[in-house]
């Protein structure tokens, strides 16, 4: 019989896990840039696989202290949207979203190719980084928590830091958009000529959009290998394309929609795959045919069928403004 | 003010003798805002504009007119930025213009409208008419996230611009999305939000399109009122009785080029005008292009009607 008492459990552990932290805030990233500005970047991916590989190699190869790490990736995570910007920002908003998609892949491959793998590790990927991080932690070693929030003092203390910086991005975001810049940046959402035609250096604060929920992905992308191994194949087009789910899934323009978006989503595909994982060991898939590698599949296709359904009967995201969304053209 | 005035009874004031010497397309001002010097924009091998020289007068209304496609919109997208010229160069005040970005123009305080109403639809109309306030401190990055320091400047823009909404009778709409709004409220809009900037030279491109007749009345006021708060008016309308109501001075474009200019009752008399509405070759087969033909008999026959009217 299928535990659903189980499958339950493994589902809040999804509920604050560093996970979806690190999902929750490279979808407040695509926020800042598709939701409020109006740039259709689809290659978050590739923001997120920067702050992995920005972290891991300024660690593993140069040996830098944590904050070192942190401010290298942030670094590279700037030049990336510099790189990505300056020759797409001033053309029409579809140039970014084919040169975005294609830069992140062509990071991901340079991850992967053999040529680099002193430093990348090639396909195997990066492990052996999480020590610095775990020297900073200041709670005892032990137990802590109840039911499925039980953890030991690095779970704990990497929860606590995902979390509080998931916080303070959104507290930034939400102050940024109910100030003038937010202003001027969801005119330019709206319509960048009649922007311009008010004065305001429009490429200027695109670029300063693309930089924010850049280094907001940047950083994503280092709590998101905090919990395991950099694996290049995790960066791929894909992740993309999960964050924009979990982004209209909570409201493309709002600060909460996508925190609430990315726990609603992977406490939904744990509950999933759970549920498949055990009902395939009971034997259900054999009934209708399905060899087990088809059945893991299904995960994402009952997933995909619930965010539809969400979709279709609330379009405008969960916190999404349903006012908004009566004008859209 | 180089201009003098006449009052005239019932009608607005309005700013004569602003020319000097003989009244020809691209007649010297004698106190231009914009200067313009063989401005040409071609799309492939059509000529879109192609201005030798002119001048618009400072502190005064002036009417750009001219059949459709006659490079109007074209002319003003050079002006400000919008579009880059084959030839040519203008100064604003002075200043040479040519090369500089849409935005820096605007902040130079030549503000202004399109043709195809450029509302921001999902912000309300009062975020819209804070957009256009210039020198925002918040506007800053860094700066918008110490609301202490904006947050004065805010207010003040805020109540600016509840003034402005309640003179465009906006103010009841300030909380709305602008979507919301209908076609002619969005046009009121636009030009309250362009007035929000403090401009200097306000250009305005078919501001009356779809504004009721009710409205227009009071839309013509504010562009009157603009002149007497010292800005100058430069505007497109294809309205001939409006443009004879508040013009001071009227610049007739036709294919690309200027073909007239003056004050309007004498501009209107003029058989250039007539000829650029009719098109140059009204005396062939009239059955040519039937639509066309239509449209320019109608455009003249309300330069008729202007003219029987006065
Ligand atoms: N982006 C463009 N590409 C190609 N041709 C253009 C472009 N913009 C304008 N034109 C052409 O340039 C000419 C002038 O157009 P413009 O919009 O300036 O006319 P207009 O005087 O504003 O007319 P209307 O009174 O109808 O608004 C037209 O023949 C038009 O087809
Ligand atoms: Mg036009």
């Amino acid at each position: 019989m299928v535990d659903f008492w189980q499958i339950i459990q493994n589902a809040g552990v999804e509920l604050i896990s560093p996970t979806t932290a690190a999902y929750a805030l490279a979808a407040l990233g695509l926020a800042i840039h598709f939701g409020f500005t109006g740039l259709v970047n689809f290659g978050q991916a590739g923001f997120m696989a920067i702050g992995a590989y920005g972290y891991g190699i300024s660690t593993l190869t140069f040996h830098f202290p944590v904050w070192g790490a942190v401010l290298v990736g942030i670094g590279a995570s700037i030049v990336f949207a510099l790189i990505l910007g300056v020759p797409t920002l001033r053309l029409r908003a579809d140039y970014l979203s084919i040169v975005t998609i294609a830069a992140a892949e062509i990071l991901r491959l340079i991850f992967t190719t053999n040529t680099l793998e002193a430093v990348t590790g090639s396909a195997d990927g990066l492990s052996g980084y999480k020590g610095g991080f775990a020297d900073l932690n200041p709670i005892p070693d032990g137990t802590y928590g109840f039911g499925p929030w039980t953890m030991n003092a690095y779970d704990l203390w990497l929860r606590i830091v995902a979390w509080t910086i998931v916080i303070i991005a959104c507290l930034l975001a939400w102050q940024l958009m109910r100030s003038p810049w937010g202003r001027v940046v969801k005119g330019i959402r709206e319509d960048e000529d009649a922007v311009r035609a008010l004065g305001k250096n429009v490429y200027f604060y695109k670029m300063q959009s693309l930089i924010l929920g850049g280094v907001f992905g940047t950083i994503a992308g280092m709590i998101f290998i905090l919990p395991r191994a950099i694996v290049p194949a995790n960066y791929a087009t894909t992740l993309t394309f999960f964050i924009y789910t979990i982004l209209l899934l909570g409201g493309a323009a709002t600060i909460l929609g996508p925190v609430v978006g990315s726990i609603i989503f992977w406490v939904l595909l744990s509950a999933v795959s759970g549920f498949v994982a055990r009902a395939q060991a009971a034997g259900w898939f054999d009934l209708i045919g399905m060899s087990s590698v088809q059945a893991g599949q299904t995960r994402f296709i009952l997933v995909g069928i619930v965010l539809m359904l969400l979709v279709i009967f609330r379009p405008q995201g969960i916190f999404g403004n349903k006012k908004e969304l009566a004008f859209v053209k | 003010m180089s201009s003098d005035v006449k009052p005239t009874k019932g009608s607005p004031v309005k700013s004569v003798d602003m020319h000097v010497g003989e009244i020809v397309p691209g007649v010297p001002k004698k106190d231009p805002i914009i200067v313009a010097d063989h401005v040409t924009r071609t799309f492939g091998g059509l000529t879109a504009v192609d201005v030798d020289h002119v001048e618009i007068p400072r502190n005064a209304i002036t009417a750009l007119i001219g059949p459709n496609g006659a490079g109007k919109t074209t002319f003003f997208n050079l002006l400000t930025g919008f579009d880059k010229p084959d030839t040519g160069k203008w100064t604003f005040m002075g200043k040479s213009l040519a090369g500089i970005p849409s935005f820096r123009v605007a902040r130079l305080g030549q503000v202004r409208t399109f043709q195809l109403t450029k509302a921001l639809s999902l912000l309300t109309v009062l975020d819209n008419m804070k957009l256009g306030a210039k020198g925002q401190k918040g506007e800053n990055m860094f700066v918008a996230l110490l609301p202490w320091l904006w947050r004065k400047q805010e207010e003040e823009i805020e109540a600016k611009a509840m003034e402005l909404l309640a003179r465009f009778k906006l103010d009841t709409k300030a909380e709305d999305y602008a979507a919301s709004l209908s076609g002619g409220q969005r046009k009121l809009l636009e030009m309250a939000r362009a007035l929000m900037s403090d401009p200097t030279l306000v250009m305005l491109d078919e501001p009356m399109a779809g504004v009721n007749p009710a409205l227009t009345q009071s839309l013509l006021d504010h562009i009157l009122d603009l002149k007497t708060q010292g800005m100058t008016v430069l505007f497109v309308e294809h309205d001939m009785q409006m443009v004879r109501h508040i013009a001071d001075w009227v610049i007739v474009m036709a294919e690309g080029k200027i073909v007239a200019e003056g004050p309007p009752d004498a501009v209107m008399s003029n058989p250039a005008v007539i000829d650029a509405y009719l098109g140059s070759h009204h005396d062939q087969d009239l059955g040519e292009d039937p639509d066309q033909e239509k449209e320019n008999v109608n455009a003249i026959k309300e330069l008729l009607d202007a003219d029987d009217k006065s």
